[in-house]
């Protein structure tokens, strides 16, 4: 079974390609079954292969699936292969898994729209290049569908591209993670200087031989692979794009800004654990980051009023969340907070779907508000979702927040500071769900008639709420009779986590806190969406400032677009572009020489044949 | 046999008759008329082979006269439909009429 690993990312771009070539040929519904059945039946393989992968014995490392050789110059030596292990596999699960629910989601969602297989085309090819970014044994592989993945995000950003809104958004986004990207391309590039290898496997083996723990190699390439993390996650001070992001359609947000591309960065600092492991000071720097990105975005979370932007500063947060535990060294836990939060994530996003859908385009939460008789089933799908990024028991989400807290209070590498800002974290996170789920769900209903969604856009919520609940089986905390069947899983491949002095009451007593935080976030957000509240809800002050996101696309206009158009501006008249203008000037004087002999009059051209013949023939004789 | 001509003679009848012919083609405005010119200057190539042929007697400027007929007859057959439909676009059979392709 596991020969056929290369279908996982074969189907979904042979559904690209069939898409992106018949699409405008195909009927409705035979663009659905390709689009949506090509990651449907990526996600058999993914499942089939992961079962056989886990049946073999533990301890057989990872699987490597060689395609073809894709260059070979010098001592580069770039060979396309999948590489299946531990960590692989829980991202390939996840995409393909998440994938296909979002992908059935939006054959309801995306009925009515008349560019709809070019949609379901963009997507099959993010799945594809997502897989193989997780898939790739190679740098260079994973750079290919890092920068693929991207593109993917571009173009579904602005899919609705006749809004001059969702271009510029889209353009942003693309620009602002290019900058982070930048940093990647040249610290793979030092990589290959120094360890003369791009294989992930073989840098993982000759950095520590190679490199000294903490040398200055090793950090700066640590540091350069975290600023395209940074970059693509949507961490600070790169995370402005990702609000903005929200200018496409729905599933897109679910399934690239919520489940899977911003992930990535995430991924790609597990991947490469080795290499971060030897630089101490990048490490602390992830945490750092990590930390103070949670909290600023929770701020601005708690303040916005357009539901997506809610869910998308939740989504920079919980980011934020997963750097924190990857720098305090818990890579599982980390890990396990990326598949809990795809989960959960996509279920709140797909559920701000339908809302959106039954208020009729509405993505206000105070013009929404009483929708919970209307649509019972996204009612308590939500609320599920919900629990679970509040970090509330029986859901995953409350093993995977309870984890990082607890490696925030006693790894060596963790501080105080962190820990607060992972405890305030907790709170805010309560607060702005639960703000969220009042005011769209409780109160006096705002909307007559609400639309009921088809039934295509319903069950994907119920079985993204059944996996919330389902990955809680995955990972229990022990204390309460669990087992960390996931964690040992990860640990495989992962390096160990420090092991941590337990006392009796400490754990059990990290749990309480974090779920009372959580429940006093919960609390306030009750309080502070009472419909008298509500009514004043004029943003001032600080709560302007957070709803603006802490001022960061103020600060980057001003310190960087405006000095950028203004160096434009001043090199109008670029003497390089002279060149090619003149060019083409003289292509076009050229042109208008030769225009004026076509006469149209036939006896000019007959004349100008004559002469021509005379004139050869006179040559030839005269040279005879 | 008659007393040969001598090939100077034959040479300057097809210079002539190609100098005639151009002319006919070069001023002519009528289609018929170039079309008609064209024929003579085709001719005059053919008395310039038979003459050859005569004088180094080779058949082979014979056999390219024969070419030459059948070439000019089948151009005549496309040059004919073409007078046609010039006439048909046109609504005239004035060459000047065609400048739809000036540049």
């Amino acid at each position: 079974m596991l020969d056929l690993l290369w279908l996982v990312v074969a189907l979904p771009l042979a559904g690209f390609a069939g898409l992106a070539l018949l699409g405008p040929l195909l009927s409705r519904r035979a663009v659905s079954a390709v689009g949506v059945g090509s990651v449907g039946a990526a996600m058999v393989v993914a499942l089939a292969a992961a079962w056989t992968f886990i049946e073999r014995h533990p301890g057989h490392g990872a699987w490597v699936q060689p395609l073809w050789q894709w260059m070979h110059v010098g001592s580069l030596d770039v060979s396309l292969s999948l590489c299946l292990d531990e960590l692989s596999l829980v991202m390939m699960l996840v995409i393909t898994v998440v994938g296909f629910f979002i992908h059935v989601y939006s054959i309801g969602y995306m009925a009515g729209d008349e560019d709809y297989s070019r949609f379901l085309a963009y997507m099959n090819l993010f799945v594809a290049l997502m897989l193989l970014l997780a898939l790739a044994d190679n740098l260079v592989a994973l750079y290919l569908g890092w920068e693929g993945v991207g593109l993917c995000s571009y173009l579904l950003i602005g899919f609705w591209y006749r809004d001059a809104a969702n271009g510029r958004a889209a353009r942003k986004a693309f620009i602002v993670t290019r900058v982070g990207d930048a940093g990647l391309i040249v610290g793979l590039l030092l990589i290959f200087a120094y360890l003369g290898t791009l294989n992930i496997q073989d840098v993982l083996v000759r950095a520590p031989a190679q490199w000294a723990a903490g040398g200055a190699l090793a950090t700066t390439a640590a540091a350069l692979l975290l600023a395209g993390a940074v970059g693509k996650s949507a961490q600070l001070p790169l995370q402005v794009w990702l609000p903005d992001a929200m200018a496409g359609p729905t599933p897109v947000s679910a399934l690239i800004h919520a489940a899977t591309m911003v992930t990535a960065g995430v991924y790609l600092i597990a991947r490469m654990n080795g290499l971060f492991v030897l630089a101490p000071a990048v490490m602390t720097l992830v945490s750092v980051i990590g930390a103070a990105t949670l909290v600023i975005a929770g701020f601005s979370a708690a303040t916005q009023r357009d539901i997506k932007r809610v869910i998308a500063y939740s989504t920079i947060s919980q980011i934020g969340y997963m750097f924190l535990a990857l720098g305090v060294g818990a890579w599982a836990a980390g890990i396990f907070h990326v598949v809990t939060h795809a989960f959960f994530k996509s279920l709140l996003f797909l559920g701000a779907g339908v809302l959106i859908h039954a208020v009729g385009g509405e993505q206000d939460l105070f013009e929404m508000g009483g929708l919970r008789r209307a649509l019972p089933t996204t009612f308590w799908a939500f609320l599920i979702a919900a629990g679970a990024l509040a970090g509330l028991p029986p859901t995953g989400g409350f093993t995977s927040k309870e984890a990082i807290v607890y490696f925030a209070s006693f790894s060596p590498q963790s501080h105080w500071l962190l820990l607060a800002a992972a405890l305030l974290g907790v709170f805010l996170t309560g607060l702005y769900t639960f703000r969220m789920v009042f005011l769209a769900f409780m109160g006096p209903p705002r909307h007559e008639h609400p639309h009921r969604a088809p039934a295509s856009m319903v069950w994907p919520l119920a079985v993204l709420a059944l996996g919330c609940l389902a990955t809680a089986a995955l990972d229990w905390p022990a204390d309460l009779g669990g087992r960390a069947v996931f964690s040992d899983f990860l640990d495989r491949v992962l390096p160990p986590a420090a092991s941590l002095p337990v006392g009796q009451w400490t754990v059990p007593a990290l749990q309480i806190a974090g779920v009372a935080l959580s429940l006093a976030g919960i609390a306030v957000a009750w309080v502070i969406t009472r419909p008298a509240r509500v009514a004043g809800g004029s943003a001032a002050g600080l709560r302007r400032f957070w709803l603006a996101g802490w001022g960061f696309d103020w600060l980057y206009q001003k310190a960087v677009v405006r000095p950028l158009l203004w160096v434009v501006w001043m090199d109008r008249h670029d003497p390089v572009d002279r060149v090619y203008t003149g060019l083409a000037r003289s292509a076009a004087a050229g042109h208008r020489a030769m225009a004026r002999a076509q006469s149209g009059q036939i006896a000019w051209y007959a004349l100008a044949i004559a002469a021509g013949a005379v004139i050869v023939m006179t040559i030839m004789v005269v040279l005879s | 046999m008659i007393a040969a001509i001598p090939m100077e003679h034959a040479l300057l009848l097809s210079a002539t008759l190609m100098a005639l012919g151009l002319v006919g083609v070069l001023v002519r405005r009528n289609i018929l008329f170039v079309l008609l010119s064209i024929e003579i200057m085709l001719n005059a190539a053919g008395v310039a082979f038979v003459a050859a042929g005569s004088g180094w007697n080779q058949t082979d400027g014979e056999v390219m006269f024969i070419f030459i007929l059948a070439m000019a007859a089948s151009e005549v057959a496309v040059g004919l439909a073409l007078l046609f439909q010039f006439r048909k676009l046109f609504g005239t059979l004035d060459t000047r009429a065609a400048a739809t392709m000036k540049g």
